[in-house]
């Protein structure tokens, strides 16, 4: 039987773990709370954005934009949007793997596949394993729509010099505390919604400047809003999966230090039984 | 016809204003317009610049940053990246961006990548400037 310092150590490291996971518990509780608020609010820019891009769409006439142009498909760009720090999980390495499924089964269709990473772990899972195009880090912790907007035009200006021809972003959708949804999202070319130019809702806008104009203005706007709302899903999916993770840990460190505290008083029972055995037997021989 | 208009402004981070107003006016791509109760359905695009309400005589300015305007029977929705009203701005952060994007663009030919970045802080600062301005005045 181990030794009763060394139940005792045990003991007290595990109870440390606990204090760290039970800590990283309600700090991510707290993120959790407003980086769901962050997504709320979000919410309404991206669905407005939506419907004036589909109601400008629906009144385009004459030459597509090549943003909206669909090319023939032979090199392709994936976005992988992770997090920056770890222990939350299987966060990471599920959308990770889901990535590498997906990069398998497309090996085949496309010529040339690059990735694009945000997020440090998504850059350490992939970048021995596919060319990295390009890698953002430092920018998912704390979301904010300049980065993003960087990010669209960085990957608008490429898709416009043919560097790629298609672009789909992976990304952990928020759905709940508990569940994110690993998410496929098309970005370009932007494929507009079939419903929306079939019934057009009667309103003649005047628009000013010509509506070509305006939609080549509103076109990478709406991607830096779509990489927006998917770098808020992703960090309100990351603390919600990190209190998740974080709350079974402390579970399991609780259910430890009660096996090992059993140990430890089991342990210390016999000792003082041998120990009473040894104090008896010697008065007995001294009696006798 | 409804004598008061309901503005909406949504940015990325909030929805900052939702309230009923009587006159909108705006600096859209081609120049500066006002919308009263009644408009046609009209959608534009907004440059950098001041978008001002009135809500029963009292004006109101706002600086905002890239966006567009849609108007649909008597509902305006602003979409836009920034809004701040003019008691919100930050005059000292303001000036100091004015100076540093004035420095920069007098090192860069109007060629560079980088210039049309500073031009539009330049821009910016310019106009938090004039609305905060407009505040202090009152």
């Amino acid at each position: 039987m181990a030794s009763l310092k060394s139940i005792k150590k045990r003991i007290v490291s595990v109870k440390n773990t606990r204090q760290i996971t039970k800590a990283m518990k309600m700090v991510s509780a707290a993120k959790l709370r407003r980086a769901q608020e962050n997504v709320v609010a979000a919410r309404p820019y991206a669905q407005k954005m939506g419907e004036v891009l589909q109601s400008l769409a629906g009144n385009l006439e004459g030459d597509l934009h090549p943003l909206l142009e669909k090319r023939d498909a032979k090199k392709l760009l994936l976005i992988v949007v992770t997090s920056d720090r770890g222990l939350c999980g299987g966060f990471n390495s599920n959308l990770c793997k889901a990535g590498e499924r997906y990069l398998k089964e497309q090996q085949g269709e496309f010529e040339q596949i690059s990735v694009l990473t945000v997020g440090r772990k998504g850059y350490e899972f992939l970048k021995n394993r596919h060319t990295i195009y390009k890698n953002f880090s430092n920018i998912i912790s704390k979301p904010n729509y300049q980065a993003a907007a960087l990010l669209a035009q960085d990957v608008v200006e490429g898709y416009l010099a043919g560097e790629y021809d298609q672009v789909v972003m992976l990304y952990n959708a928020f759905r709940t505390v508990m569940s994110q949804d690993i998410t496929f999202q098309q970005l370009l070319p932007i494929v507009p919604d079939d419903q929306a130019s079939g019934d057009e809702a009667g309103v003649e806008y005047i628009y000013e400047p010509s509506v070509g104009d305006l939609l080549a203005e509103i076109l990478p706007k709406n991607i830096e809003v779509q990489i927006f709302k998917a770098m808020l899903e992703s960090v309100a999916g990351e603390h919600g999966a990190r209190m998740t993770a974080m709350d079974s840990a402390s579970k399991n460190a609780n259910e430890m230090i009660g096996k090992l505290t059993l140990q430890y008083n089991r342990a210390r029972q016999a000792a003082i039984t041998t120990e009473l055995m040894e104090i008896i037997s010697g008065s007995e021989s001294i009696k006798g | 016809m409804a004598e008061k208009m309901k503005l909406e402004i949504v940015t990325p981070y909030s929805k900052v204003l939702d309230q009923l107003v009587d006159e909108v006016t705006a600096t859209g791509k081609l120049g500066e317009f006002t919308v009263l109760p009644g408009h046609a359905p009209f959608l534009t695009s907004l440059n950098i610049g001041e978008l001002c309400y009135k809500v029963d005589g009292v004006a109101v300015s706002m600086a905002l940053n890239w966006g567009y305007f849609e108007v649909q029977e008597d509902k305006i929705i602003v979409l836009v990246e920034t809004a701040e009203r003019s008691d919100e701005i930050d005059l000292e952060r303001a000036k100091a961006a004015l100076s540093r994007a004035e420095a920069a663009l007098k090192k860069l030919n109007s060629e560079d990548m980088q210039f049309k970045v500073y031009e539009a802080a330049l821009e910016r600062a310019l106009i938090r400037m004039q609305v905060a301005g407009k505040a202090a005045r009152k």
